[in-house]
């Protein structure tokens, strides 16, 4: 143990190899980077036309139309609506899933139960989009709910769905990787399957577990083509699932498309938006990083 | 959106040696007898856009060694690029603006207005919606314009039942948008906020069919197409109910929702073979293009006007 294990003749090879991995490795990280200077200049000149307080505050978003107004407020909602209904389907079911497919399911169930999931996380958004604004719609129409033909709820859930595979998938991951004589030892005193699920595997593997929902959220919240499609395009500061919202990332595919000219005001909004919407993840990734420290049970 | 003209652009430069060549002594024109070649540039308004492409698909079957491009960004977005020297027509669903004719003059580029076709705007509604037969333009203005908070149908017409109504409607970017707002609501750009703007018709199709109560507006001929899935409403512009058709459209009753159609080719490109016997072909053709486009042709007095301006601009 005490010699080191280096060669004795320097090796070319093995120092290009590692530049090339660093390469990739940095690959992320320069893009990172250059997302948020793409984002930071025009955002500045926006912020100069239009007082960063009434973009936060204001409750009008209307860019494109005469008079304009550039009150963020109403897409932030909208993203916070359809991101909770996403949050209502996939976080219950996405645990559930993942403590029956640890726990629960024997060999030959996981062994379909986990390529069927990653089938799912597979399939384009866009057709999810289309799933949600033709069939989901419809069928909240057909049990009574009041509904318009674009609302917050079923692309939120159907947004829901989309990110279940991740979150059961991961926590699934977290809960397996717990030691097996924990659970043992939680039977040898006489608990039953749930307790052990609940209150022995959960809590050891909630750093994991908090990881996949932060990860399944920010997923939701930067969602894009669902949300266009079925969510509809009217910036309105409403919580009612009922009804049509706009959220940041529709507004941006929307304008996106469209023909603003480039330079204008109206074009800086979207690096604006962009560049909230960013913050906005930051700032939940460096939550959830705390988060995963603080719960974090280290074995062996 | 920008990248998607600059490698038409950098293949027209390519092509410019060959075209110049073909120019050389091919004179025969109405299309011209198949050796044509070269790149046509075509951009705007998203309502002349299917026209423009129909226009370019019969072409080509003549000329299949023609690239032509036809972008859809908007009438305004059109004028944009097409005065910037981008492209070599413009599609536009209205007349061009002043700020628009000061823009090309100051890249010192010269153009024809030319009528293609005759366009309708339709206003929409569900097909189960049975009181909103015919609407007069000023309910429509009621319904519509700035400040406006019509959200349920008994609020337009005393008679009409207690439905709620969520609106759907062009983008601002659109010929459409213009348009309508300037017709309807008496000024370009005004109107109210909270409805759900979009450049894409079907959204509006797909919204306008999802309620009873809800209501829309976009060109006839997407109406037509969709015929079954909504409705159209009769408008009233002071001279009794005109039925939103073909004949009503072209023989100029149906007002103030029906509108000629233009294209500006530009003197430059006119310069160049191919994009003369292009537009000559357009103006020919117009009667089958607009078909195939499901547009209104023109009457033979608009024909006979735009087959002199291009005699003009040819000559």
């Amino acid at each position: 143990m005490a010699r080191r294990l280096t060669a004795s003749r320097r090796r070319y090879g093995e120092a290009l190899i590692r530049l090339a991995l660093m390469a990739c490795a940095a690959v992320s990280v320069v893009t990172t980077v250059g997302i948020v200077v793409a984002l930071l200049e025009p955002s500045i000149e926006f912020f100069r036309q239009v007082p960063f307080g009434e973009y936060l505050t204001g409750s009008d978003w209307s860019p494109l139309f005469e008079p304009s107004s550039f009150g963020v407020l109403p897409l932030v909602v909208g993203t916070l609506t359809t991101t909770f209904w996403a949050c209502t389907v996939a976080l219950p079911f996405g645990l559930g899933a993942a403590i029956y497919m640890s726990e629960y399911a024997g060999p030959r169930a996981r062994r379909w139960l986990k390529p069927a999931l990653e089938v799912l996380a597979g399939i384009p958004t866009v057709v999810f989009g289309y799933f949600a604004l033709t069939a989901v719609t419809p069928f909240l129409q057909d049990i009574g709910l009041p509904v318009e033909i674009f609302n917050a709820l079923s692309a939120g859930l159907v947004m829901g769905v989309m990110i279940l595979p991740t979150i059961a998938s991961l926590s699934d991951d977290a809960m397996t990787a717990v030691p097996m004589a924990l659970r043992e030892g939680a039977y040898g005193l006489g608990a039953s399957k749930l307790q052990v699920s609940t209150r022995v595997v959960v809590p050891a593997a909630l750093s994991g577990i908090v990881a996949s929902f932060v990860l399944g959220i920010s997923r939701a919240v930067g969602e894009t083509m669902i949300v266009a499609i079925a969510a509809g395009a009217q910036p309105t500061v409403t919580f009612n699932p009922y009804e049509a919202v706009q959220t940041m990332t529709a507004y941006i595919a929307q304008v996106g498309i469209g023909d603003v000219p480039t330079g204008s005001l109206e074009y800086k909004t979207i690096f604006a938006v962009g560049a909230t919407l960013f913050a906005a993840t930051l700032i939940m990734n460096m939550v959830s990083i705390r988060l995963v420290r603080k719960y974090r049970e280290v074995y062996e | 959106m920008r990248s998607r003209f600059l490698f038409p652009a950098a293949l027209a430069a390519l092509a410019l040696p060959f075209l110049v060549a073909a120019c050389g002594d091919d004179n025969s024109s109405g299309g011209g007898g198949g050796n044509l070649s070269g790149t046509i540039r075509i951009d705007g308004s998203s309502t002349v856009g299917p026209l423009s492409e129909a226009a370019a698909e019969l072409f080509r079957e003549e000329n299949p060694d023609v690239r032509i491009t036809v972008g859809i960004s908007g009438t305004g977005g059109g004028f944009e690029k097409f005065c910037a020297g981008e492209t070599d027509i413009a599609d536009a669903s209205r007349a061009i603006e002043q700020d628009e004719i000061d823009a090309c003059r100051e890249k010192d580029i010269a153009y024809e207005e030319v009528t293609v076709a005759n366009d309708g705007l339709a206003v929409v509604v569900n097909p189960d919606n049975d009181w909103a037969e015919c609407l007069t333009t000023a309910e429509l203005k009621n319904i519509w314009d700035r400040g406006s908070n019509v959200n349920n149908w008994n609020q337009v017409r005393d008679d009409f039942p207690d439905q709620g109504m969520k609106l759907f409607g062009a983008g601002t970017d659109s010929g459409t948008f213009d348009y309508f707002t300037e017709a309807i609501n008496g000024e370009e750009g005004r109107t109210r906020k909270d409805y759900s703007p979009t450049e894409d018709d079907n959204v509006t199709v797909q919204g306008v069919s999802g309620d009873p109560g809800n209501i829309g507006y976009f060109g006839l001929s997407y109406a037509i197409a969709n015929e079954g899935k909504v409705k159209t409403v009769q408008v009233d512009g002071g001279d009794g109910c005109v039925e939103p058709t073909t004949e009503t459209v072209q023989n100029g009753t149906y007002q103030p929702l029906g509108r000629p159609l233009f294209i500006y080719p530009s003197a430059e490109a006119l310069q160049k073979e191919v994009a003369r016997e292009f537009v000559q072909f357009y103006v020919d053709n117009q009667e089958a293009i607009a078909e195939q486009a499901q547009f209104v042709p023109l009457t033979e007095e608009q024909q006979q006007e735009a087959a002199d301006k291009v005699a003009r601009l040819a000559g």
